[in-house]
């Protein structure tokens, strides 16, 4: 019940945004907060009545729905969901505190739309049932594509388009491959059903199941983003909203991650390992690829959706490598690039409001009008070059031991990283806020509610950081792929 | 909670105070927060180090106290905890950075009076304190990473502290990337350390190695990868290029983080992973081949310096050469009482050339100063010496270490003859630009354009008087580092009888030999820096800048640059340029204009027509 | 009566035809165009008469009549919209009238 009530709060909040907010836009993002600090609170009572049994998925509310296919309206909740849940809502009232200045107009749409699209994602992490979490995948993309399209930079609807078509094109791969699903089920068992826990029983033989890993594959690749599926990426980025980057990368790309380890990994175990070496391959590749492009950008947002390319490389390396160490890595790392990516996005929107540019060319010297705001920088750019002390080390460490075992060269390859995000970190803020000011630039230090922001994220990436283990007490049990043996070609 | 693990906590209290307060803090407040942040964690260092005394004294066993915090994450079975360990090594390692830290600091209060941005600067430095003291302490390899990145981070702030001067900015980069390339490989050390041990606590890694020790190949590679991460940080061959750029930063800090604690973190690794080197001794002697190349080269290479804090980097480069050359020799206890002494007389060097540097209006090229022992006869006084400490002049605490070093080399199995030969050079070098330095610096006549403005604060002078003491006797600290080392087994066969007249009397020499080339004569021009291309080529360091830059920087910048606008994109943009291709194609049919349309109608029914007849 | 030869009607409303057709081309005013395709469905109606008396039939007059009726609604519809469009444009020039480019 709880992650029903929690979308449906969201989705209630968001229409009565949209119906009467026009005449109380000052009062909206009070209102959406409200509604999500609500959510948080509800999740956190459930968490705290129920922290036992996260070990295993927990049913929640399930009531038929289209009784003649045998789709249920069926949710339910384990730790990977919860720990989703909770990174959602809280870079939820992250993007809350970045739109109250930037959004000039057709507030209440916007809000709407921000709700509708959170709204979705948690029907992501909390669908049981594959068309309902289809439906869910569908409605998290359209209320993003219409932050990105309308209160965008000034080439945001060819950004919007390309985050659309290809989004919408991948997924349909994944239809395709649910609907063969539910049909085999029926073959199999009698009965069509599209229940997540029903297809666990599944005999897939092997040519078939490899095809339908990939048609699930390629939709999380897309939303990973991994190369070379990325370059929706930069571009969505760049012109979204503050609030729309903070979203897209902290928590849209995470259901990326969240599909390959809920669907393709278990659900495919024996084609998995057969395409191994591939996503392997593809994740050292997006690894290296995106900080050497990170590098090369001179747009603050750009060098930032890079970054973030380069990190869910890291996520795909850990999850084909079969190692319990690494996949523990990558739910850190999920976690860590949602928290430090929202944060860099936060810091662009904070400077472009102040600067009206994202070139770093016509940045510089920030440091000595807005020393706060330069120390806030250094911690998250640390964070995101794997300082230790922070959570994304962790992460990466995690990653990277785990790989080490089955695949040493793909590590060292990897591992090369750990310079190239130094170089870009490096960059990103001296360019910024070290090296002469330019002629008169003064700019404002952080105000109240980017503290706010600012305070939370770093926080959270430190308490975390020190005591990973309170994120990562509830895996032990759950890693699905533990029991095979890596048959695939070491690499 | 003890002492023990309270030690790191007291400089990063300081640090948050100093930090968040930050322009609310007057000097004298802010000097007070820092000084006791450092001051209190040096006391405790006392403390703890005397309780470890006491104890080693009473059981013949390695003492070593361990003190848990909490358990940072779980790697498979293995706990990765916050943990600190205090044993002989880390306690001379403690002592150093406090003790020489702290006297650092009070002399850094003294230099960064006037600076706008003080207490930022004395926030970091106790920042770098807390980091350095979470690297020695370190119980295990990812929190000894965790103090190694936290000192690298640091270093990079301080170095760019006056970040408005784009060359500053840009040697704190170089700083950090040229050490992050060592990291790595560190890092890379660990994954395979733990892949062979299953643990990366070091105590039980070293346990293991008498039971089961690691194979060959594997132990070749980890004492490889760490001896990348060691040469990184402790600036050596083929990574120490950042070094001498690293001058940029404010004098203390080129003190405190780039002469006496940073960069001997290499060493301390080394020492630390003494039993896995033991398993690999190829690396040893790749260990004393990296000390004794980087001893000459650096020393070549501070020949023809002209700024004198690049004079003193290269010498910090040469000095740890020796460290590591000792390591190398398997003379572990030497090089780190030669870490020791060297913090010593490295940051008085320093600090006494902040001095003058601060004097003079920060003018630090040496060919703009001369005569200054008449003008600044305590401070020059002092400067020679940490000079003489440099030489291993004999009574000095360098002699003590620095001799030791050199007498086991020509016995050791990783190391021999050449090696000594190499040290022997070396410490000839090693004289000829230090009294090159003094001659120029201290004697002839006064060659700069401003009057020299010498501070006279006590808090300048009380750390130069006390680290001039160090450095005289400083060598006769008891260190009790024997029961932390594995002795080396050294062959039988005597070595020559002249070794030690010789080891100790060619510096002497060299000095002779610097007074004829450099001392300023009454009658003759003032000395100038030399115009030959072996002079350039060795005072640009012998071209391993210029070298990597056109190798691997220029390289990797044009890559990443011609790629800007991402060749995976064009591909995806080639399928909606053939989209719009072809719809502009077949738009240039539908022209809207009737008359067009009927002829072309009329010629198709023509051609069909003619078709079907012919 | 005199007989006609079969082939001279048909080079007749062949080359009544391609007048047609090339006034159709040619002309740029509508009303002109207009008349031409009144040309040109003259030039197949007298090839249907032709062939209707060629073989004793009445289809060909019977086309003929088609055709007449055609041509009147077509001039009908064809001459109402010349008039709209002189009333809206001013003229009656048929190049004008290009709003339908792709």
């Amino acid at each position: 019940m709880i992650l029903t009530n929690i979308i449906a709060i969201l989705m209630l909040v968001a229409l009565v945004s949209l119906i009467i907010g026009s005449k109380f836009s000052r009062s909206l993002p009070y209102l959406a907060a409200g509604s999500v600090v609500l959510c948080f609170f509800l999740l956190a009572r459930f968490a705290s009545n129920n922290h036992d049994i996260f070990h295993q998925a927990m049913p929640l509310l399930s009531v038929p729905w289209i009784t003649s296919l045998g789709i249920d309206y069926a949710t339910f909740i384990d730790s990977l969901s919860f720990i989703l849940v909770a990174l959602t809502l809280i870079l939820a009232l992250v993007c809350i505190l970045v739109s109250v200045n930037e959004i000039q107009h057709h507030h209440n749409f916007y809000y709407f739309n921000l709700l509708t699209a959170l709204a979705g994602i948690i029907g992501v992490f909390a669908a049981a049932d594959l068309f309902l979490f289809f439906f869910f995948w569908e409605v998290m993309l359209l209320p993003m594509t219409a932050l990105i399209a309308i209160w965008g930079h000034e080439n945001r609807r060819y950004a919007a388009i390309k985050f659309f078509i290809f989004t919408q094109v991948s997924s349909l791969l994944m239809l395709v491959a649910i609907i063969i699903m539910a049909f085999i089920h029926q073959q199999q068992f009698g009965e069509i059903s599209f229940n997540y826990f029903d297809w666990q029983r599944l005999n897939l033989s092997m040519p078939l199941q490899y095809w339908l890993m990939l048609g699930f594959f390629i939709a999380f690749a897309v939303k990973l983003p991994s190369f070379p599926f990325h370059t929706w990426l930069p571009d969505a980025h760049t012109q979204a909203p503050t609030a729309g980057s903070v979203l897209l990368a902290g928590v849209l790309l995470k259901t990326g991650a969240y599909g390959l380890m809920r669907f393709v990994l278990p659900l495919f175990e024996q084609a998995t390992v057969e395409f191994a070496p591939i996503a392997i391959a593809l994740g050292v590749i997006s690894i290296i690829y995106g900080a050497v492009m990170a590098f090369a950008q001179s747009d603050f947002k750009r060098l930032v959706a890079y970054s973030s390319i380069s990190h869910m490389g890291f996520v795909t390396l850990a999850l084909f490598s079969f190692s319990s160490i690494a996949y523990h890595g990558a739910i850190v790392t999920i976690v860590a690039h949602g928290l430090s990516s929202a944060a860099l996005f936060s810091m662009a929107g904070i400077l472009y409001q102040r600067l009206h540019t994202r070139e770093l060319s016509k940045m510089g010297g920030l440091f000595a009008s807005a020393p706060r705001m330069g120390g806030m920088l250094l911690v998250f750019v640390a964070a995101a070059f794997g300082m230790p002390g922070l959570l994304n080390f962790v992460g990466e460490f995690m990653t990277l031991t785990g790989t080490f075992a089955s695949h040493p060269v793909a590590t060292v390859l990897a591992a090369t990283a750990m310079i190239g995000s130094a170089i870009y970190g490096m960059y990103l803020f001296q360019g910024s806020f070290q090296g002469k000011p330019h002629a008169g630039v003064q700019i404002a230090d952080l105000l109240a509610h980017e503290w706010l922001l600012c305070g939370l994220l770093f926080a959270l990436l430190l308490y975390l950081g020190l005591f990973p283990q309170s994120l990562l007490m509830h895996f032990e049990a759950i890693y699905p792929a533990a029991n095979i043996t890596v048959t695939g070609g070491k690499l | 909670m003890t002492a023990l693990t309270l030690l790191p906590f007291f400089p990063l209290f300081s640090f948050l105070i100093l930090i968040i307060f930050s322009k609310r803090l007057n000097w004298q407040l802010a000097t007070v927060i820092a000084l006791s942040g450092v001051g209190l964690s040096f006391l405790a260092s006392v403390l703890l180090i005397n309780d470890l005394y006491a104890v080693s004294q009473s059981s013949d066993i390695s003492a070593g106290v361990r003190e848990s915090l909490w358990t940072w994450f779980m790697l498979g079975e293995h706990e990765v905890q916050v943990a600190f360990f205090l044993d002989p090594l880390s306690a001379v390692m403690i002592a150093v950075v406090t003790g020489v830290g702290w006297l650092i600091h009070g002399f850094a209060a003294a230099y960064m009076r006037e600076d706008e941005n003080y207490s930022r600067f004395m926030a970091y430095m106790n920042l770098f304190i807390c980091a350095m003291l979470i690297l020695v302490l370190a119980d295990n390899l990812v929190l000894l990473y965790l103090g190694w990145e936290g000192v690298g981070l640091c270093s990079f702030l301080l170095i760019g502290f006056w970040y408005q001067e784009p060359g500053n900015a840009i040697a704190a980069r170089k700083a950090f990337i040229v050490t992050r390339i060592g990291d790595t490989l560190l890092a890379l050390g660990l994954f395979y350390l733990f892949l062979e041990t299953n643990t990366l606590n070091i105590q039980e890694i070293l346990a293991q190695q008498d039971s089961s020790p690691l194979s060959s190949e594997a132990a070749w590679w980890i004492a490889l990868l760490l001896l990348g991460g060691a040469v990184g940080k402790s600036a050596q061959l083929p990574l120490h290029t950042w070094l001498p750029d690293a001058m940029a930063g404010p004098t203390p800090v080129s003190a405190l983080i780039h002469a006496a604690t940073m960069v001997t973190a290499g060493v301390y690794l080394i020492a630390r992973m003494q039993g896995v080197y033991l398993q690999a001794p190829d690396i040893l002697n790749l260990v004393a081949w990296t000390g004794s190349l980087t001893l000459l080269i650096a020393g070549i290479a501070a020949l023809a310096q002209e700024d004198i804090k690049r004079v003193l980097a290269y010498s910090t480069m040469s000095q740890i050469g020796y460290m590591m050359l000792g390591l190398g020799a398997g003379a572990n206890v030497a090089a780190i009482t030669h870490l020791m002494t060297h913090a010593f007389f490295k940051a008085l060097l320093f600090l006494t050339a902040g001095a003058i540097i601060l004097a003079a209006h920060h003018q630090q090229n040496i060919f703009h100063m001369g005569g200054l022992l008449k003008r600044m006869p305590l401070i020059s006084i002092l400067f020679v010496i940490g000079i003489a400490a440099l030489i291993a002049f004999p009574g000095t605490s360098g002699f003590v270490s620095k001799e030791a070093i050199i007498g086991q080399l020509w016995q050791s199995p990783t190391a021999g003859p050449a090696f000594w030969w190499m040290a022997i050079l070396g410490a000839f070098i090693t004289s000829l630009y230090s009294f090159r330095l003094v001659f120029i610096t201290f004697f002839g006549q006064y060659r700069g354009q401003h009057e020299l403005h010498p501070q006279r604060h006590f808090l300048l002078l009380v750390p130069l008087c006390m680290l001039a003491v160090l450095a005289i006797l400083g060598g006769y600290i008891p260190t009790n580092l024997e029961q932390v080392f594995v002795a080396v087994d050294a062959p039988d066969s005597q070595s020559p009888s002249w070794l030690h007249s010789v080891a100790i009397g060619l510096p002497l020499v060299a000095i002779v030999v610097a007074y004829v080339i450099y001392f300023p004569r009454a009658n003759a021009t003032e000395p100038v820096p030399g115009k030959g291309s072996l002079y350039r080529f060795s005072r640009n360091g012998l071209g391993f800048d210029a070298t990597y830059d056109a190798l691997l920087v220029k390289p990797f910048v044009k890559l990443a640059k011609l790629n800007r606008h991402d060749a995976i994109d064009l591909l995806v943009q080639l399928i909606s340029w053939n989209a719009f291709t072809w719809n502009s194609a077949a738009k240039a049919i539908q022209s809207g204009r009737l008359r067009w349309y009927a002829a072309t109608l009329g010629i198709g029914t023509i051609i069909l027509l003619l078709g079907v007849m012919l | 009566m005199i007989d006609i030869p079969i082939t001279h009607v048909f080079m007749i409303s062949a080359l009544l035809f391609c007048v047609g057709f090339i006034g159709v081309l040619a002309r740029r005013n509508t009303l002109f165009m207009l008349m031409s395709l009144e040309v040109m469905l003259n030039a197949v109606g007298l090839a249907f008469v032709g062939a209707g008396s060629l073989w004793q039939e009445a289809d060909g007059q019977i086309m003929f009549i088609l055709i007449l009726t055609l041509a009147a609604a077509e001039v009908a519809i064809g001459l109402a919209l010349l008039i709209r469009m002189q009333h809206q444009r001013h003229n009656v020039d048929v190049d004008g009238l290009s709003q339908l480019r792709g």
